[in-house]
Formats: C-alpha cells, sequence, structure tokens
C-alpha cells in the first residue's frame, strides 16, 4: 500500500515522562516524543496547542504551557472533564500516547515586546499564559514590569503552585485572589474582575494577556476598557469544541475564522469584528 | 480534431464493463427498497443505472466516503518490559483509480468546493487528494431541471463543465462523449466508436440549448453583505427556520457539505480512527466537554450554515459559493425548507435600512 508522504492526522507517539498532580481535577502531563529526531526538531510558539490521542478513546486539544525556551519535555495541563481527559487521568508514567502538535498560532511574543505585561488568569485558564510568562522569564530583557492576577475558587485549585517562587524572582508581581476566605489564606479575596479593578494597573505601554472561564473573561474586558485599554491592547484564547485541529472539519468557525488554525489567540480588536457567536 | 465519440443507447452496458475493467466505475442505480431512491455504487453486471433523473444523493460518498478509517492502532506487549505495552500505528490506504460515470454538473461542482478546503487550505488531507487524483468525472449534461432546481442562481448552470474529465451530452438514441482534458481523453478509445458529423451536430445544438437555459430565479451569489447585516436579526431566523427538526438531512444529501466527526473504535487490543460525515445541524456538533455551546438553538445552526455557504465561503474563497444549487436539501426536507428563500429575503433588511 502506498504510504503517505505527510499526514496531518496521524500523531507522532509519545511517552508519558511525568505526572504532576495540580489539583483535585488537573493533571500536569510531561511528555516526549518517542522519535528522538522529532523531540529534538520540535519547535513551536508560546500559545500553540497539541492534540493528545488515547488510542481506542479519542484526541482532545491542550496548550503546550512548557514555554518553547525549555525543551526537555512538552508540558500539558489536563482537567478531567470529558472522556478523553477522563482516560487520560488514569495513565502512568510510562504510558503512550498521540501527540498532534504544534497547531494554531500562539502569543505574538513580538508585538508583546518593550510592553509591560499584565497576565490576568482564572483556573485552569493558567496553563496558556504559563507557557508566555515562561517564555518572556527565559528573554526577560524584552518585556518590561510583569504582573500576574492569578484567581482560582479555593487555594486547592490554584495550578503550579510549586513555581511561584520562581515567577517571583523572576520578576513577576504574583497576585493571588481566591472566590472566598479560607483558613491560612493571607492573599486576596473575591473575583478576578473584582481584584482587576482594585488594582487599576496603567493602560500605558502595557498589553493585557487573559484566560479564564468565559464569565471572567467577559468582565474583565469591561474592566480592562474601564482602565482605558484599547482593544489592541488585550489578548485573549478562544476554546472551542475542536476535532481535526487544521482548519477542515468545520466546527470551531466564528464566522469566517477557525479558532483551530485562526487562533486559539485572538485580539479584543479582531473578536469584535467577528460575527457574535461565542 | 474530433475526439468525439458516440455510444448508442445498447451499447451502454458493455462500455460500463470494459470501463470496469479497467477501475471502479461508479454510476447512479436506483435501489430497491424506496428509502434510498437513486444512488451511486460500483458498477457490476446486474447493475440498471438511471440516467434520466438526478440522483437522490449525489456521489460525495466516492471521494468522501461515509465513514473511513484514518488510522489503524495495535496496543502490543513490550518485549523487554512485560509492565509496558507500545502501539504499533498505520495510516496507509489503497486507493484503486475510478470513474464516476453519470453525475450531474450540480454533483461534480461540489467537489470544488471540497478542493478548497481539504486540498487549498492551510493543511491538505491526503485522504481526499490520493482519491482526487485517481478519479475521473464523466459528466452528463442536464435536461432534467425539477422546480426544486437553482444551480444558475450560484453561478453554474445545467451545461456547466467544470470539474469535469468528459462530457455527456444525451441525444435521442445514446450519447455523444468528449473528452475535456488529456486525462479525459486516455479513456475515450476504451468508450466507443468515433461520432458521426451529424450525431456531433445535434449534440452541439442540445449542449447550446441547454446552456443557455437559466435554472432558478434569482442571483444568489452575492448575499454576503446581505446575511452580515441580517446576522442579528433573530425574528428573521427564527421564523425562517421554526418547522425544521434539526434532522440533518440538507447536510446529508448535499454535495458541498464536508463537515466530519473523528472517533475512535476499538476492540481488545486493536481498533481505528475513523472519519464520518457530521452534520452542523445538530447540537452536539459544537457541543463543548464543559457543557458550553455556542450555537444551542436550532435557528443558530442554520444560521451558520447559510452564512457559511453564501457569506463565510466566498468571503474566504475569492467569491465563491459553497452551493452548487442542486436542490437536494429542498426536496429532502421533511418539513420544506426552502434555502432559495432565506437567502432571497436577507437582501430586505439591509435594503430597509439605508
Amino acid at each position: 500500500m502506498p504510504k503517505f508522504e505527510s499526514n496531518p492526522f496521524r500523531p507522532e507517539l509519545a511517552t508519558i515522562q511525568d505526572i504532576i498532580q495540580e489539583t483535585s481535577n488537573i493533571l500536569t502531563f510531561r511528555v516526549v516524543l518517542n522519535d528522538e529526531q522529532k523531540m529534538r526538531e520540535f519547535s513551536f510558539q508560546p500559545g500553540q496547542v497539541g492534540q493528545l490521542s488515547v488510542f481506542g478513546v479519542g484526541e482532545s486539544t491542550f496548550v503546550i504551557n512548557s514555554p518553547p525556551t525549555r525543551k526537555d519535555y512538552l508540558q500539558f495541563s489536563v482537567m478531567r472533564t470529558g472522556e478523553v481527559t477522563q482516560r487520560l487521568h488514569q495513565m502512568n508514567i510510562g504510558d503512550q500516547i498521540g501527540v498532534r502538535a504544534p497547531l494554531g498560532n500562539g502569543f505574538p511574543v513580538d508585538k508583546l515586546k518593550a510592553h509591560d505585561i499584565l497576565f490576568i488568569a482564572g483556573g485552569i485558564g493558567m496553563a496558556p499564559l504559563r507557557t508566555l510568562l515562561l517564555y518572556m522569564l527565559d528573554n526577560r530583557r524584552d518585556y518590561g514590569d510583569i504582573t500576574l492576577i492569578y484567581g482560582a475558587r479555593s487555594p486547592e485549585d490554584l495550578c503550579y503552585t510549586y513555581e511561584f517562587d520562581e515567577w517571583r524572582s523572576g520578576g513577576v508581581r504574583l497576585v493571588l485572589t481566591v472566590d472566598r476566605e479560607f483558613p491560612d489564606w493571607k492573599e486576596r479575596v473575591g473575583f478576578v474582575p473584582t481584584v482587576l479593578t482594585e488594582e487599576a494597573p496603567s493602560s500605558y505601554k502595557c498589553m493585557a494577556v487573559t484566560c479564564g472561564p468565559p464569565i471572567m473573561i467577559k468582565f474583565v474586558l469591561i474592566g480592562l476598557k474601564r482602565l482605558d485599554f484599547e482593544d489592541h491592547q488585550i489578548i485573549t484564547t478562544l476554546e472551542k469544541r475542536m476535532k481535526c485541529g487544521i482548519g477542515i472539519c468545520g466546527r470551531c468557525n466564528i464566522g469566517t475564522k477557525y479558532v483551530c488554525v485562526d487562533g486559539p489567540v485572538f485580539s479584543y480588536e479582531e473578536l469584535r469584528q467577528m460575527v457574535p457567536e461565542l | 480534431m474530433s475526439e468525439k465519440i458516440f455510444i448508442a443507447q445498447g451499447e451502454l452496458t458493455a462500455v460500463l464493463e470494459r470501463l470496469s475493467k479497467e477501475m471502479d466505475v461508479w454510476v447512479p442505480v436506483e435501489m430497491g427498497d424506496e428509502k434510498w431512491g437513486i444512488r451511486f455504487l460500483p458498477y457490476h453486471r446486474d447493475t440498471v443505472v438511471v440516467l434520466n433523473r438526478q440522483s437522490t444523493l449525489g456521489p460525495k460518498n466516492v471521494l468522501f466516503p461515509q465513514v473511513e478509517t484514518l488510522l489503524s492502532f495495535r496496543y502490543q506487549k513490550d518485549d523487554d518490559d512485560p509492565s509496558k505495552q507500545h502501539i504499533d500505528l498505520k495510516d496507509r490506504q489503497d486507493i484503486s483509480p475510478a470513474l464516476v460515470f453519470g453525475a450531474r454538473p450540480c454533483d461534480v461542482r461540489g467537489f470544488l468546493t471540497f478542493d478548497q478546503v481539504f486540498l487549498n487550505g492551510r493543511y491538505k488531507d491526503p485522504y481526499y487528494e490520493q482519491r482526487r487524483e485517481k478519479t475521473l468525472f464523466a459528466t452528463l449534461l442536464c435536461d432534467t431541471e425539477d422546480s426544486a432546481c437553482f444551480c444558475s442562481s450560484v453561478g453554474s448552470g445545467p451545461g456547466d463543465r467544470e470539474g469535469s474529465d468528459l462530457w455527456i451530452i444525451p441525444v435521442d438514441e445514446g450519447f455523444v462523449v468528449e473528452a475535456l482534458n488529456e486525462k479525459g481523453r486516455k479513456l475515450i478509445p476504451v468508450m466507443g466508436k468515433q461520432a458521426t458529423p451529424e450525431q456531433i451536430e445535434k449534440a452541439r445544438r442540445i449542449h447550446e440549448q441547454v446552456s443557455a437555459k437559466h435554472v432558478g430565479e434569482d442571483d444568489l451569489t452575492r448575499s454576503a453583505r446581505d446575511f452580515t447585516g441580517r446576522f442579528e436579526d433573530m425574528d428573521y431566523w427564527r421564523d425562517m427556520v421554526s418547522k425544521c427538526i434539526s434532522c440533518g438531512i440538507c447536510t446529508f444529501v448535499c454535495p458541498t457539505c464536508y463537515c466530519f466527526n473523528i472517533t475512535d473504535e476499538s476492540r481488545d487490543l486493536t481498533g481505528e480512527r475513523l472519519r464520518s460525515w457530521d452534520s452542523c445541524m445538530f447540537y452536539h456538533y459544537t457541543l463543548e466537554a464543559s457543557g458550553h455551546n455556542p450555537r444551542p438553538e436550532k435557528f443558530e445552526r442554520y444560521r451558520n450554515r447559510v452564512g457559511h455557504k453564501f457569506s463565510y465561503f466566498p468571503d474566504t474563497y475569492n467569491g465563491m459559493i459553497s452551493c452548487c444549487g442542486c436542490g437536494r436539501c429542498i426536496r429532502s426536507c421533511p418539513v420544506s425548507i426552502d434555502i432559495r428563500r432565506v437567502v432571497h429575503h436577507l437582501k430586505e433588511a439591509v435594503d430597509a435600512e439605508v
């Protein structure tokens, strides 16, 4: 039988190298492609995504949340939600999965240069911002002041807590918040948009990058507009149900745009030009 | 230089027989039961070919099977470490050369939409590409329009030869067949004897007559701006599709509808990753694992279908409409929703605002 020269539907086989329990329903997987040369040559932009395969169950899309500047493994954080994520959560170190990556567009890292950066994350929405944050720490001189407002329902629902010290020592001002009071919690209390308003960062030479649940995004956008952020100063990532991941199967469109190839990263300026069907 | 041949009515079977020795020949066949009507199947000796009516289902499945295997996989014990498994993954496919005989211009035009998406996008679909390269189209000039046909309204027509390799013109006592390109020319010797000047002249006149016909009333090719103007008019969309039962037949029979799903099927340690036709009319099509659905209501799903064909697609691909005007969605719709009417009335709101 003839072999395909290239096949975007064929995943690379990969091995789970490490698993980190982030929260009660989020695991982080560190994955290495079995083909050593492909692993060495693998290149991507912060914010690009990958399709993880559990053969026999299916595929789901996750952001590559390790930065391209750190290539020992590719990291994906997976919240247990549907069939594929359920099975991923049952996997062990050494188990085999498939990876189709990189897919999608990634963050505009050059456009962000020479700006102060305001990250605003909610829950698992921290994953795509982590890759960009670490990329900036590894290219620290290209970027100005970095602030991260990161919220979750409870202290137990915050991801990557074991890295907070590294982020702080890299010069990130970390503003943590949870939805309500918890014993021993000494950081902020309140929803992310409220904390944003309290912090009131200046929009001067600043770019805001936000990711989180739709309801959070909605109020964060309102908050940023009140702080005089222009539409082009706001960058977010979208989520849609995806299958092919390569702009063909049809389901992730918003008007003429396909989130899998035109996104998942969009500026608020671009979002406002799309049909209102998020 | 005449490369026109003639196939007499009575010789058709013998011609198909000869062709089918060299390749898979797909022909429109009437199914015994009422459920299926006419659809394209591989020719064999007992096949009764129906060329005097449009098929119920076009030849979409020839280049885009309703279900096809993308990958096959097998979990195997790791010989070095019995506590581990590794995966054997295969993605090959074996495609034989094929001929679609007796499709109509609208059916063939459907694949022009596929070509844009599967071959000219940022990624090439290798499964479609292999089939496309190996498949020829001997297309029948269409002289059997009905009240649901509107091919001329979308920039095509009953004499549209775009996308075909051979062109078949029915004359009283048989068919005059002409090659339209090099690929088609190679089949001419297998197909029949040189046509007489009288037969060629007769065919020429029929082609001229049929090509001059305008099938369909409106021009629906310039609706992109009107669609945008109507997008947020919820009353319009609710009114237009209140009858819709979200059955998805419009997408199933549509020659330009290419949306698909990917699912895994496995048994024991082996399995396959399958691609199958999907439909944007279904609630589950866009339902996310979180429970969020960007198009939860049927009017939103129908609006996306109309937008995709008459606005999003032409905006993306140089004005090309992803509707071939075959009328199958109108004929098959159990509640008789008429896409021509939906697109036609888009305009009024925009005009009214001016």
